[in-house]
């Protein structure tokens, strides 16, 4: 019924308007062509000046508005860099934003048609066309530099000590894996994944490097603060995205072709609820690459927490081979025979022992 | 009624269609199907893509009311929608694939449909042979069949829209292996290959059209009209074409290979991949997932610039018409929109600063992208300059241009954000991308186009678009359009995803739930206001004021030296011949000297 409503009172709105419109045609006839385009354009010209000055206040409003509401603290080293750049980019963009609407609306609204004016017939000035050649071409220089410099900096190579993290997506979660005690992930093969038998990563079980690997249950990474960490990320099926909004970071995951990415928590997820006094923040991993109908649910948690609650968890967990191993105990003592490495995985073993050869 | 007579007045200069038998170059007898169907003359087949356009313009807007219905009040069900769309919008609301399908469909009709078969088509069409003084185009043939694949590849996005599994829904780029396997996504089954076909099709039509809006441009000229004395809608919509012509082909290659990879077995795209719903491990090894994208963006990032282009030529015109003053530094406009259309070949990979691009390649992408700012900036200064101490008459043409430069301006500059790849690896996918491209390339191309039609409405239909529709069109788009999106940048450094169908679970996404449904609401308002668009356009086709005077807003080009109804072949004499550049207004105390016009001995230099 509402609906009918609605289109009722639209239908009617349009067939207003265009009543006027039409009426406003007839009447601008019958004062005479001339007239009615003085008229008018006055009135657009008005308009112009109009609304440069409320958009001017409303630019100003709807930062007053959101300012609290967007960034935060920027959460890693790298997030702190990043800001500063977003920083001096809203500068120098800001400044151009403002003086070329301006001349624009007031350029609109000064010149506006007068009998008295005449056009000035100026076809081009080398020079001015030189000044605002250069000086754009400066100020891009300047933004470039310092956009290169942070980007050579935040990619560059992780520190040697950094803990390592893998990260893999599929429809429509995470699977993280921590590499055991030997600091080593184990080779894995994605023909061997099997949901059923405990291998949602299709981890070799003959390689020893793979049976102390942590695949942890549900969707939370644990990660040590001030302590550099580098995801090595991967997909089972499409291309995902790990999106760290707190973070400021941000990597494809490919299925196929592993991606890198590293950065340095400065807060632990208990900080951070006190800093944005919201007791329910929590350090989410989106993603951030359209994945098929469950794409908005693909969410992570990351618990940033101390070295000493990082020890703690991590004794906690239970290698995916033991677990497998207790869940086999009174059938099978051995690896279960159908996860055995099929005669292709040699090479796609080894590509994958140097990503995680550190 | 009595009144029209005071409306349409009698028309003091004969119209073509009395013309016409005086025409020696055109005799051949016309039918309804020759002369509005398979029609061969440039005029008809602007109208045709014109009208084609504004269709899927009306289309692909709704999908986006339906989704911005979602994205505003995520909680609500409408069961008027479950009326209309049955099982896509089960118990009134708008189920995931079909909100993917309908971002995908919106962003494919208003790109590809829209703002480049709707804008080049319509322009290039109607204004190269009447302002370059040409009877038609090179090939007259080759002008209808590329309308006419580019209907047939309508036809096929549409009829996708039917399909049982729904349409293509991976986004409008499309990105393997999502849009590869069908058991990845419903929308990636026969909606894939339906969108593959009609690409493929589009890719056709545009191929078409673009090597003979270049052949013209070269070859048919009049007498007196060099390159440097067209008008600056030629040379945009030349290099339009270019652009066209050189990267769309490689679009068409990934499609191909996109093609082999879902139905002959290969491996192009696909590795490594186990698929969750079937839980099956696929056989492909070593394909690239991200050899797409570098195939998608070669085109994908000229592609924006094809949209842009066309508008920025025809702002250029109608503004310097309407300041009646010459266009602010010609040469460096010609000379900008060329260092454009050299440097989107050489950005492509600043769409791919996340997919593990080597951050030294990265580097070379961030400096060519943000280059193209340079030419950028120079024509939003010659723009100002134009309208400097001119006389400026605020025509519904003219109003366009100038909400198209201040679009630009916001738009471009955001640009600077994304395309330095630090602060891309922030924003990358958020809403300010979203707000970002459709400032720049969405809502300016689509201004450049309504500055287009208002402008040369009168020459294509006879008639004017009613002023009052028009104004209050202008107006509440260019608010509207800065409320929907200015406040999605803000969105977008909070880090708020793109394509997300609900953010209620998300802790860090979820305070703008008030903003998201403000933005709705303004986005349905501006919708309705362009269906008050499209109603002036068709009414004033048929009951418009009559254009009585040939050269209604006193410009200096040839289109308007031909009659007001022009008949096929433009001119029923000879064709005009030129002396002059195109924009010599206000000179030595004249409004204007049409290009026509040979140059006097007194005359001062430009």
């Amino acid at each position: 019924m509402s609906t009918i409503f609605l289109l009722a009172i639209l239908f009617l709105g349009f067939l207003i308007t265009f009543q006027i419109a039409k009426a406003s045609e007839y009447v601008g006839i019958l004062k005479g062509e001339k007239k009615t385009f003085e008229q008018n354009n006055r009135i657009n010209g008005f308009l112009m000046i109009t609304f440069l000055v409320l958009g001017l206040i409303g630019v100003y409003w709807c930062n007053e508005l959101f300012r609290d509401k967007i960034l935060g603290d920027a959460a890693s080293q790298h997030g702190v860099k990043i800001d500063n750049m977003l920083y001096i980019t809203i500068a120098v963009t800001g400044v151009v934003f403002i003086i070329t609407q301006v001349l624009l609306f007031w350029f609109a609204f000064k010149y506006q048609f007068s009998e008295k004016r005449k056009a000035l017939y100026l076809s081009h000035n080398n020079r001015l066309e030189v000044i605002w050649t250069v000086v754009p071409a400066i100020a891009l220089t300047v933004l470039i530099s310092f956009g290169l410099y942070y980007w050579f900096n935040i990619t560059g190579d992780a520190p040697k000590d950094a803990l390592v993290v893998e990260v893999t997506g599929k429809q429509f979660a995470w699977i993280f894996r921590y590499p055991g005690k030997d600091n080593q992930f184990g080779k894995k093969y994605y023909r061997n994944i099997n949901e059923g038998k405990m291998n949602q990563l299709g981890l070799l079980w003959d390689d020893k490097a793979a049976q102390d690997d942590i695949i942890v249950a549900g969707q939370e990474m644990y990660l040590v603060v001030n302590k550099p960490v580098k995801l090595i990320i991967n997909s089972r099926d499409v291309v995902h995205n790990v999106g760290l909004a707190h973070f400021r970071m941000k990597m494809d995951a490919v299925p196929g072709t592993p991606t890198t990415m590293w950065f340095t928590p400065l807060y632990t997820t208990a900080q951070m609820k006190e800093k944005t006094g919201n007791p329910n923040f929590e350090y989410e991993i989106s993603c951030d690459q359209m994945c098929g109908r469950g794409h908005f649910t693909m969410r992570g948690v990351i618990r940033v927490v101390s070295e000493d609650e990082f020890l703690l968890w991590r004794a906690k967990q239970v290698p995916a081979y033991a677990q497998l191993m207790q869940a086999n105990a009174p059938a099978t003592p051995g690896p279960d025979s159908t996860t055995k490495i099929t005669p292709r995985t040699p090479a796609k073993a080894g590509a994958e022992e140097m990503n995680s050869g550190h | 009624m009595s009144n029209d007579n005071v409306l349409h007045g009698h028309p003091d200069v004969e119209t073509a269609h009395e013309l016409h038998h005086d025409g020696h170059h055109v005799h051949h007898k016309e039918t309804f199907i020759t002369k509005y169907v398979f029609s061969q003359d440039h005029k008809t087949i602007a109208k045709q893509f014109l009208i084609t356009g504004m269709i899927w313009a009306m289309i692909g807007g709704l999908f986006s009311v339906l989704f911005r219905l979602q994205l505003g009040y995520p909680d609500q069900s409408f069961p008027f929608l479950e009326t209309i769309l049955g099982k896509w919008a089960k118990g009134g609301k708008i189920q995931p694939e079909f909100y993917y399908a309908l971002v995908t469909m919106h962003g494919t009709v208003l790109v590809f449909f829209v703002l480049t078969g709707g804008l080049s088509g319509t322009f290039a069409n109607f204004l190269i042979p009447l302002q370059i003084g040409a009877r038609d185009m090179a090939s007259p043939f080759l002008n209808m069949l590329s309308y006419w694949f580019f209907w047939l590849a309508s036809v096929t996005m549409v009829s996708s829209l039917f399909l049982e599994t729904g349409p293509a829904s991976g986004g409008w780029t499309s990105y393997p292996p999502l849009s590869a396997l069908g058991g990845a996504s419903e929308g990636s089954k026969a909606g894939m290959d339906f969108w593959i076909i009609s690409m493929a099709l589009f890719v056709v039509s545009s191929l078409l059209g673009g090597l003979n809006y270049i052949a013209t441009i070269l070859n048919l000229r009049t007498k007196g009209m060099s390159m440097t004395r067209v008008p600056l809608t030629i040379w945009a919509l030349f290099f339009t074409a270019i652009l066209g012509v050189l990267s769309f082909p490689v679009l068409l290659s990934g499609f191909i290979l996109l093609l082999f990879d879902r139905h002959a077995g290969t491996s192009f795209y696909l590795s490594d991949i186990f698929l969750n719903n079937s839980q099956i491990a696929l056989p492909n090894e070593g394909g690239s997932a991200i050899l797409y994208q570098h195939l998608f963006w070669f085109l994908g990032h000229p592609e924006v610039y094809i949209i842009i282009l066309p508008a920025m030529g025809l702002v250029s015109e109608v503004m310097s018409t309407n300041s009646r003053k010459p266009i602010f530094g010609y040469m460096a406009m010609v000379g900008s929109l060329f260092a454009i259309t050299v440097l989107a070949f050489l950005v492509w990979a600043h769409h791919m600063f996340v997919t593990g691009l080597n951050p030294f390649l990265g580097s070379v992408f961030v400096l060519l992208t943000l280059l193209i700012a340079v030419p950028s900036a120079i024509k939003v200064f010659n723009w100002l300059t134009t309208i400097w101490r001119g006389n400026i008459r605020f025509t519904p043409g003219m109003l366009f241009s100038i909400g198209f430069v201040s679009m630009f301006i916001s738009g471009g500059l955001t640009g600077i954000f994304l395309g330095n790849s630090t602060l891309d690896l922030h924003l990358h996918d958020t809403y300010f991308v979203v707000a970002h491209f459709h400032i720049v390339m969405g809502v300016s191309a689509f201004f450049g186009m309504f500055a287009g039609i208002y402008h040369w409405f009168p020459k294509m239909f006879g008639r004017y678009l009613n002023n009052t529709m028009a104004y209050i069109h202008f107006w509440i788009t260019l608010v509207g359009a800065y409320l929907i999106f200015w406040p999605m940048h803000y969105e977008g450094f909070a880090g708020m995803p793109r394509r997300y169908f609900d953010f209620s679970i998300w802790e860090s996404f979820n305070q703008f739930n008030g903003l998201n449904r403000f933005i709705s609401i303004v986005s349905i308002i501006v919708f309705a206001v362009q269906l008050l668009f499209v109603f002036n356009f068709f009414y004033s086709i048929f009951k418009g004021r009559k254009v009585t005077t040939q050269n209604p807003w006193g410009s200096t080009t040839l289109e308007w030296t031909a009659p007001i109804r022009p008949g096929h072949g433009n001119w029923p004499g000879e064709i005009p011949e030129v002396h002059r550049w195109a924009y010599d207004y206000g000179k030595d105390d004249r409004d204007f000297v049409p290009q026509t016009e040979p140059v006097g001995p007194n005359e001062r230099h430009h």
